[in-house]
């Protein structure tokens, strides 16, 4: 219980954090570029939303840093983000609930799927040391250490010269509306193969080689060469003994890889056009669009936070000694 | 029998050391404080050219007490005199003062492998120590003639052979003597030994005893050895003091204690070193001679026999009250589980006391 | 009582088992390191990579931002990698761009690893408020998401060059490493060594530069590699998304010209394959490197050749590096009991 009120409360203050640079971030750029902005759509945009800029932006030089701040706070408990220049007039919160589910779908499944090959392998691996399989090594080495958006470019290649035989770009073919019926659904997932083999290719190495080291250094343990005395079958101590020690570095280690992983699918999101969280963010960069990426930039760590408190959960639930009490 | 009083070198009087506990959960919001009771109320002495040793189990808080007298932490109360001038509380912070102060006191550790550092060999670690104290002379020479020196001092020659080695390409002696080398460093007039030899081969132990007893005549030095093997502190020391949950329970001549143990812990200490002699005889000697002889005036003892081997030392978070042996105790009367002993003088000499409420009224 | 007793006192030395007499630990280890396979391939691409980010204008044989008649070729004896779209030299590219992808990478890891060095070891050396603050603020910063922020900030500075790319990759990296280097301070801390050392005498800076430090030396280089491999793939990101400010003919900014020029439909592969194989090259060499120090701290680690024996009644019993082999009795008849 102690350790998950600590972790609750380092996820709130890190939060905080998060929001507290969000708010500083804006107020780096030189030159002031988004009074310009404003000015510009002078007539165009309703008070309200000049307001809402204003605090988000501290385009009003006579309030003191300290009352932006928590007008700023204010605003941000409304779930008021702010309008979008690029996409105007739609305010950053619903380019950012278009945008995000693709996204989660995205890291959510593949990042799944990669940490289960990558672990399940790296078992394999670790657990038959000595054999061939060590062979896999430097390859998923070699792997790991191509970037994704580089994966992402040679996949495009390879569909444009084999004949286009899966979708390189977009979510969804232009015609379809998105709607829940199997027609779109199917097409959805046809667009996100690509995008999400990738991801998985070049995230897999990673994960393959912590859970091979920890294995490595679980299996040369006392308790497991008591198990194999006891006669338990190879398949009893490998998962039951070895795999289960074996697997708590990597839970707790998966709130931190997930920050990369954040990243490299941005870049993917790029490559493919695929219409999430990323690809708004690159293309916001591109516009000066300020409110979105400050949106982005906000949910994108939250929804980090928000995982690797889930992953702290789940490896509460795995390693006893974070129960024990006192 | 009795030698003119040697010189005191290091005292200490009513030395107490509580370390906080962190509240947890609930406990955190209340106002009590709750200590860890480590040590409570220690006297003892370091004289010249003898050795001290204090005896107890895991636990009983003889490794604080040295670490306190080398003032690696500060205590909570009490004294502390090196040749009759008290050190202040600061010390333990650093700085000059402890760095004058353990000039003259060093403390030799338990664990030989732990206490080098892996990633230096011996010539780092002595040279460090001679030239933290400023013995390391000037130039090259005069340093590799104090490292011989040294070397030469704890047996381990020619000294050519051992300056480039690592702690982990020595055998556990060597590298307890290494360790004692660097004491000896500081030319110091204490040297405090916790458990220097429990680490190591039992054919090895003998011969660092030995060391530190010819060191202790040829250097003059007071020693403090600190010990769970009772049998050893007899070979060794000229004094034995016993601890058990953090207070000094008895005290007194090696010998003395050793064959004829006042205190049912004491007695406990030395019935549990197995001895063959003793295995062919059927019942404990506890039971009608040894320490009855003085305890049998003093009623309900309630059934003969010995303490009761089990029994687990108590928290020292919340001590018992009265005597902390009390739970444990074959001899337990009621006045022991409310009130704290004193010591009392056991036997006639004078130099034997007891901290047990059975030799009340018992001195000659 | 003299020390009569010599024979027993003198204690007699173990037999020499490394081998070497008394030649120092370091230079063996060093020796053994390099002696790792993995180790000096990884060294060797590493030292090709340098030498070549050097060289670089030298030996390129075309000015990379030259444009001539040759658009869009193959790779060829011309143009070993084949053209750009307004014909300039790829190979070349590649080449000059080494410099800036390597000095961007090594200067952003050095800034990581000295403030996560000053951090991690302070917090774990301290103990008290200052220490907590500083672990809860490594914390912080390892779970933001860096390459999002590093997008923006990087946007949002103007001027970046190389040196301002490097400044902020490294001040948003440092955090993994300096809580690694937190938590091993923490346990050697509690070490004997550093008591004894402290009882000894020494001040509180020696104690922590060279008790504590000299053992840290191999997670520091691992982080320092580890920084180093993040840092090229986020520079190289950086250039492939468009920020401004990377020297010329970072290998990113190559991939962001094929991809700004659709270089994949028109399939010139050749454009951005060699950029891309470049950095997965270098991340491997770094990651090869990363793994020698690794098995030299850890042996268990080491992937030797396997090695299996017949047991006594003829069984063939595999040796499985790090096991104890558990071999079982094979089931007796009757007969055979005695």
């Amino acid at each position: 219980m102690r350790f998950f009120l600590r972790r609750f409360a380092f996820y709130v203050f890190t939060a905080w954090a998060a929001i507290t640079i969000n708010f500083f971030i804006p107020r780096l750029i030189p030159g002031d570029p988004v009074s310009a902005l404003v000015a510009g759509m002078r007539g165009q945009i309703t008070s309200d939303q000049i307001q809402s800029l204003t605090v988000l932006f501290g385009l009003d030089k006579h309030e003191s840093v300290w009352m932006q701040y928590v007008d700023y706070l204010e605003q941000l408990s409304h779930g008021d983000l702010g309008i979008s220049f690029g996409n105007f007039p739609l305010p950053v919160t619903s380019v950012l609930a278009s945008a995000l589910p693709w996204t989660l779908l995205l890291i959510g499944v593949t990042t799944i799927i990669s940490f289960a090959i990558g672990t399940l392998l790296g078992i394999v691996v670790g657990w038959r040391r000595g054999s061939w399989l060590d062979g896999l090594l430097p390859v998923t080495t070699f792997l790991s250490s191509i970037p994704y958006f580089w994966l992402g470019l040679i996949a495009v290649s390879v569909v444009t010269y084999a004949g286009y035989f899966l979708p390189i770009s977009g979510g969804y073919d232009p015609g379809l509306v998105p709607s829940w019926n199997l027609e779109f659904i199917g097409n959805a997932i046809e667009h996100g193969l690509l995008p999400a083999i990738t991801i998985v290719v070049a995230s897999v190495g990673g994960w393959l080689l912590s859970m091979r080291n920890m294995m490595v250094t679980v299996t040369a343990e006392d308790y497991v060469t008591v198990a194999h005395a006891k006669g338990l079958s190879e398949r009893r101590v490998v998962m039951g003994y070895a795999a289960r020690n074996a697997l708590l570095p990597s839970v707790s280690g998966f709130g931190m890889a997930l920050g990369l992983v954040v990243g490299g699918t941005f870049l993917v999101e790029y490559v493919f056009s695929y219409p999430g969280i990323g690809l708004q963010m690159l293309q916001a960069i591109a516009r000066h669009d300020y409110p979105l990426i400050q949106g982005i930039f906000l949910v994108v760590t939250l929804a980090v936070l928000a995982a690797n408190f889930l992953a702290d959960i789940a490896y509460l639930a795995l390693d006893p000694r974070t129960r024990k009490e006192g | 029998m009795t030698t003119p009083a040697a010189e005191v070198v290091l005292e200490a009087e009513g030395l107490t050391k509580h370390f906080p506990v962190r509240k947890r959960g609930r406990a955190a919001l209340s106002r009590e404080v709750r200590v860890v009771h480590a040590v409570d109320d220690v006297d003892l002495r370091l004289l010249r050219g003898q050795v001290t040793s204090l005896v107890g189990e895991s636990g009983s808080g003889k490794s604080t007490v040295a670490r306190l007298l080398a003032q690696l932490y500060p205590r909570t109360s009490g004294d502390i005199r090196l040749h009759g001038e008290p050190t202040p509380l600061a010390t333990a912070r650093g700085g000059r003062r402890f760095r004058a102060y353990c000039r003259r006191v060093q403390l030799i550790f338990q664990d030989p492998f732990a206490s080098l550092n892996p990633v230096h060999n011996v010539e780092y670690h002595l040279t460090r120590a001679l030239r933290i104290h400023g013995r390391a002379g000037q130039g090259k020479e005069q340093l590799r003639a104090a490292l011989a020196n040294l070397l030469d001092r704890v047996q381990l020659t020619p000294a050519d052979r051992y300056l480039s080695k690592y702690p982990h390409e020595l055998s556990g002696g060597q590298r307890q003597r290494v360790a004692i080398a660097r004491a000896l460093a500081a030319d110091p007039e204490a040297l405090l030994a916790d458990e220097p030899v429990s680490m190591l081969d039992v054919s090895i132990r003998l011969g660092v005893l030995n060391l530190l007893r010819d060191l202790k005549e040829r250097l003059n030095l007071a020693i403090l050895y600190i010990t769970h093997d009772i049998a050893s502190a007899r070979y060794f020391a000229d004094t034995v003091l016993v601890m058990y949950a953090g207070r000094m329970v008895e005290g007194g001549d090696s010998e003395t204690v050793t064959q004829r143990p006042a205190h049912p812990y004491t007695r406990l200490l030395v019935e549990s070193a197995p001895d063959p002699d003793r295995l062919t005889s059927e019942a404990g000697s506890l039971g009608e001679a040894g320490g009855a002889g003085e305890a049998g005036t003093a009623g309900g003892v309630g059934g003969a026999g010995a303490p009761v081997p089990g029994g687990e030392p108590p928290s020292l978070i919340s001590p018992p009250a009265g005597c902390r042996f009390h739970p444990r105790c074959p001899f337990v009367m009621d006045k022991c589980r409310t009130e704290l002993p004193p010591r009392l003088q056991v036997g006639d000499t004078g130099e034997h006391w007891a901290a047990c409420w059975l030799f009340e009224g018992v001195a000659a | 009582m003299t020390a009569a007793a010599t024979g027993l006192t003198t204690a007699t030395p173990p037999p020499d088992l490394t081998g070497t007499g008394g030649a120092p630990r370091r230079g063996r280890g060093l020796r053994r390191f390099l002696v790792n396979g993995k180790v000096t391939t990884g060294l060797v691409i590493l030292l090709i990579f340098a030498v070549v980010a050097v060289l670089g204008d030298t030996i390129a044989p075309y000015d990379p931002s030259k444009r001539s008649s040759d658009i869009l070729q193959g790779p060829g004896w011309k143009h070993w990698f084949g053209t750009t779209h307004i014909g300039q030299d790829i190979f070349s590219q590649v080449i000059v761009g080494t410099r800036s992808v390597m000095f961007v990478g090594l200067a952003a890891g050095a800034v990581a690893t000295v403030v996560g060095v000053v951090i991690g070891v302070t917090s774990g050396y301290l103990s008290g408020a200052a220490a907590e603050s500083l672990s809860a603020i490594s914390n912080v910063f390892i779970v933001i998401p860096a390459l999002p922020l590093i997008i923006i900030i990087t946007n949002v500075v103007p001027n970046s060059g190389d040196w301002t790319i490097a400044l902020v990759i490294g001040c948003t990296s440092w955090a993994w490493g300096a809580r690694l280097l937190r938590a091993q301070t923490l346990s050697l801390r509690r070490r004997d060594f550093v008591e004894a050392a402290r009882a000894t005498g020494e001040s509180t800076w020696r104690l922590i530069g060279f008790e504590i430090l000299p053992n840290l030396t191999a997670i520091i280089a691992s982080s320092f590699i580890g920084t180093v491999m993040f840092a090229v793939a986020t520079e190289i990101a950086l250039a492939f998304v468009g920020v401004s400010g990377i020297s010329e003919w970072n290998w990113g900014e190559i991939l962001f010209w094929a991809q700004g020029q659709q270089a994949l439909p028109q399939g010139a592969w050749w454009w951005f394959v060699p950029a891309g194989l470049c950095i997965a090259l270098f991340g491997t060499a770094l990651s090869l490197v990363n793994f020698g120090i690794d098995e030299f701290v850890n042996p268990r680690l080491r992937s030797n050749a396997r090695r299996s024996f017949r047991a006594a009644d003829g069984r063939r019993v595999r040796m499985r590096v790090g096991f104890t082999p558990v071999v079982q009795a094979p089931p007796r008849g009757e007969d055979n009991e005695r």
